[in-house]
């Protein structure tokens, strides 16, 4: 529904405000709020949320002494709604500005190459062993999640339609979709500890919890993409005499495969941040351990990392005897780890959509 | 079949149906293996946890005597937080939706959806590193300003902390994680709010509110509670948010701005696991078997809520 087929202010029976009326009102409680801040010292935060409240006011009201109530509340409501959005707006803008703020400083080629073994305090050691754990435990998950959200996804378009077992697994995969990371990690924690005592660190282990949280986004994108390719594809090529499983891999694969990738990708670019179930199925380990099938040794990962860093931060050598304050140099190499983990799920990200867009299945010839 | 077989080339068509049966069979399992999985996460949760529901106080530690002494405080923590962290969101997430689907200038509201989403990509150790940090830092003022003239109400009641690592904070910080899921779900439902109602709302002559109020609200109701609780069930379980912004131990209290504010499930098993014996790991991953339950029990009611609504509206 476009703004333009809704009532439109311009009304030749009753008065009405100005067109630009919420422009006019919404400039002057900037205006306002900024001479307040000026004449009485307020900080940044109170005058605009002055602003705010002075707009919310000023606008229904004036639009009820001339428009009648019913407009007036539509105009409540509608500053209430942008009121919303701008302020959602101030986290986001605020997390990206802190991120690259305080990561871009401390970013080099020595901190993505070093690691933290052996450290010292000071602000020397990086995220090296961290970025290949990452790579290594999220391939895992991968090599594991696909094939199995791929072949039930087929189950569900190709052989499964509207029995009960399909219709029993598309609403358990919603359910699953919801299962905290925690209890993913705390389940692959408690499948490997019976397999192979308690003693285990394995990187694989924290592979299993990415894949199980991995499993639900893979399967309903591949769906939804399988879905969309035409049946005229597949009754084209049954009556070649091609058989059934061959149609799937030869035709309904290969047509929407771009779909398919994109949806890989988020689902990885999802599960690439997860910290906590990392911290309880494989643990934090500050040297280089590239092989995620040693029991005795964890894996270092970017978020493992982040936490790491704030949890136990350095601290400054001092006298015998004095209170030490933490010194920033954790600080500062979370921050810049936190950047590169972003910087990692935003291609993720963009490039899952390119692929999408460049691979659409085309339809409607 | 058997006359059939007699028409066709032997070997291409056996072949053919051996693969079939082969991939069928592959899928078939991947689809079943799906529901064992799931069933897995449970049985094993049960099997490792199970023993830890009569965990002794020396195992619990913390003065605690028995597991319910910890699981019930934990898990009113839990669910307090959790539905502070909705109470703050949904409203937003609902005008958020509305914005989008109603509101925005056509051409800012595609950008605006794909800002929400990126807002959803954010991961949840960035959310803890700047909640910790950047935002407990900034509330300092407002807490001690709660913590001096609204002590007389029971979430405000004090003494504050002076670093600002406290309750409310994770509270906000689970706001803002939850609400691109709340929207998502909402705008899908407001889209699909049948178009006719709607114009013939506007020929009536009402307002864009009315509109929105008598004819997109009664459709989308049970999808917008299906999106509130599939929020709900992010907030419960959310770890990283919550232990990076304060840490504390489990209480039941209200007091949302002190220190001692009450622990929730996920942030005192992610706490205390790395350093935990296998006595108390299996105690910890009892009270994981409880979170597991509850959040199961909200998506599976959410879920079950939205195939409601789906069947009614293609009937």
């Amino acid at each position: 529904m476009s703004t333009a087929s809704l009532p439109a202010s311009s009304d030749w029976t009753r008065p009405s405000l100005p067109r630009y009326a919420p422009l006019y009102v919404a400039g002057l409680a900037i205006v306002v709020a900024l001479l307040l801040k000026l004449l009485l010292g307020w900080d940044w935060a109170a005058a605009a949320i002055i602003a705010g409240i002075l707009n919310l006011i000023a606008l229904p009201v004036w639009s009820a002494l001339t428009e009648g109530r019913r407009q007036a509340k539509d105009r409540l409501v509608t500053t209430l709604i942008w009121s919303a959005f701008v302020t959602i707006c101030v986290p986001l803008v605020w997390v990206i500005v802190e991120v690259l703020g305080k990561g871009i400083p401390h970013l080099s080629w020595t901190f993505v190459t070093s690691t933290m073994r052996n450290h010292v305090p000071g602000p020397t050691g990086g995220i090296g062993a961290a970025i290949v754990g990452t790579l290594v435990i999220t391939a895992l998950a991968t090599i594991i999640a696909v094939p199995i959200g791929l072949l039930a996804a087929i189950f569900l378009v190709e052989y499964g339609r509207g029995s009960r077992l399909a219709r029993a697994v598309t609403f358990f995969v919603d359910v699953m979709t919801g299962i905290p990371s925690i209890v993913a990690g705390l389940f692959a924690a408690a499948l490997f500890v019976l397999i192979f005592g308690p003693a285990n660190q394995m990187g694989l282990t924290a592979g299993v919890a990415l894949a199980l949280l991995m499993l639900p986004t893979v399967i309903r994108s591949s769906e939804e993409m399988l879905r969309l390719v035409p049946d005229d594809l597949r009754e084209a090529s049954y009556a070649l005499g091609v058989s059934k499983w061959r149609t799937i891999l030869k035709v309904v694969v290969p047509t929407s495969i771009g779909g398919i990738v994109t949806g890989i990708m988020l689902a990885i670019s999802r599960v690439i941040g997860e910290t906590a179930p990392i911290l309880v199925a494989t643990g934090y380990l500050a040297g280089m351990n590239t092989n995620p099938f040693r029991q005795d040794q964890g894996m270092a990962t970017l978020p493992t990392f982040i936490y790491d860093q704030y949890a136990h931060p350095d601290v400054a050598s001092c006298a015998l005897g004095q209170t030490c304050a933490p010194a920033t140099w954790s600080m500062d190499r979370a921050w810049a780890a936190a950047l590169v983990l972003i910087i990692i799920v935003m291609v993720l990200n963009l490039a899952g959509r390119i692929i999408g867009k460049i691979f659409a299945p085309k339809t409607g010839r | 079949m058997s006359t059939l077989t007699e028409t066709q080339p032997k070997r291409m068509r056996s072949r053919g149906q051996a693969g079939d049966r082969v991939f069928a069979g592959l899928a078939r399992g991947a689809g079943i293996l799906i529901l064992v999985v799931l069933a897995a996460v449970f049985v094993f949760l049960l099997v490792k946890g199970l023993p830890g529901f009569n965990a002794s106080a020396a195992t619990i530690g913390q003065g605690f005597t028995s597991f319910w002494d910890v699981g019930w405080p934990l898990l009113f923590g839990t669910i307090l937080i959790a539905v502070l962290a909705l109470i703050i969101s949904v409203p937003f997430s609902i005008a958020i939706a509305l914005f989008i689907a109603f509101y925005a200038p056509r051409r800012l509201a595609v950008p605006i959806g794909y800002i929400i989403d990126l807002l959803a990509a954010v991961p949840s150790i960035v959310f803890g590193l700047w909640g910790g940090q950047q935002l407990a830092n900034s509330l300092r003022p407002v807490y001690s300003w709660l913590g001096t003239h609204a002590s007389w109400f029971p979430l405000f009641k004090g003494p504050y902390a002076g670093t600002g690592r406290v309750g409310v904070t994770a509270v906000l910080v689970l706001a803002v994680m939850v609400l691109p899921i709340t929207t998502a779900i909402s705008r899908e439902v407001f889209a699909q709010t049948p178009k006719l109602t709607q114009e013939a709302a506007i020929g009536l002559g009402a307002t864009r509110w009315e509109v929105v109020k008598l004819s997109v609200f009664p459709h989308a109701k049970s999808g917008v509670i299906a999106g509130v609780m599939l929020g709900l069930g992010r907030a419960l379980g959310e770890t990283m948010a919550v232990v990076m912004v304060y840490s504390s131990s489990p209480r039941v209290t209200f007091n949302v701005i002190s220190n001692s504010s009450p622990q929730t499930i996920a942030s005192y098993i992610a706490n205390n696991f790395a350093e935990a014996n296998p006595d108390k790991r299996s105690m910890l991953i009892a009270a994981g078997l409880i979170l597991f339950a509850v959040t199961f029990v909200v998506n599976f009611a959410a879920r079950a809520a939205i195939l409601r609504g789906e069947r009614r509206m293609s009937r």
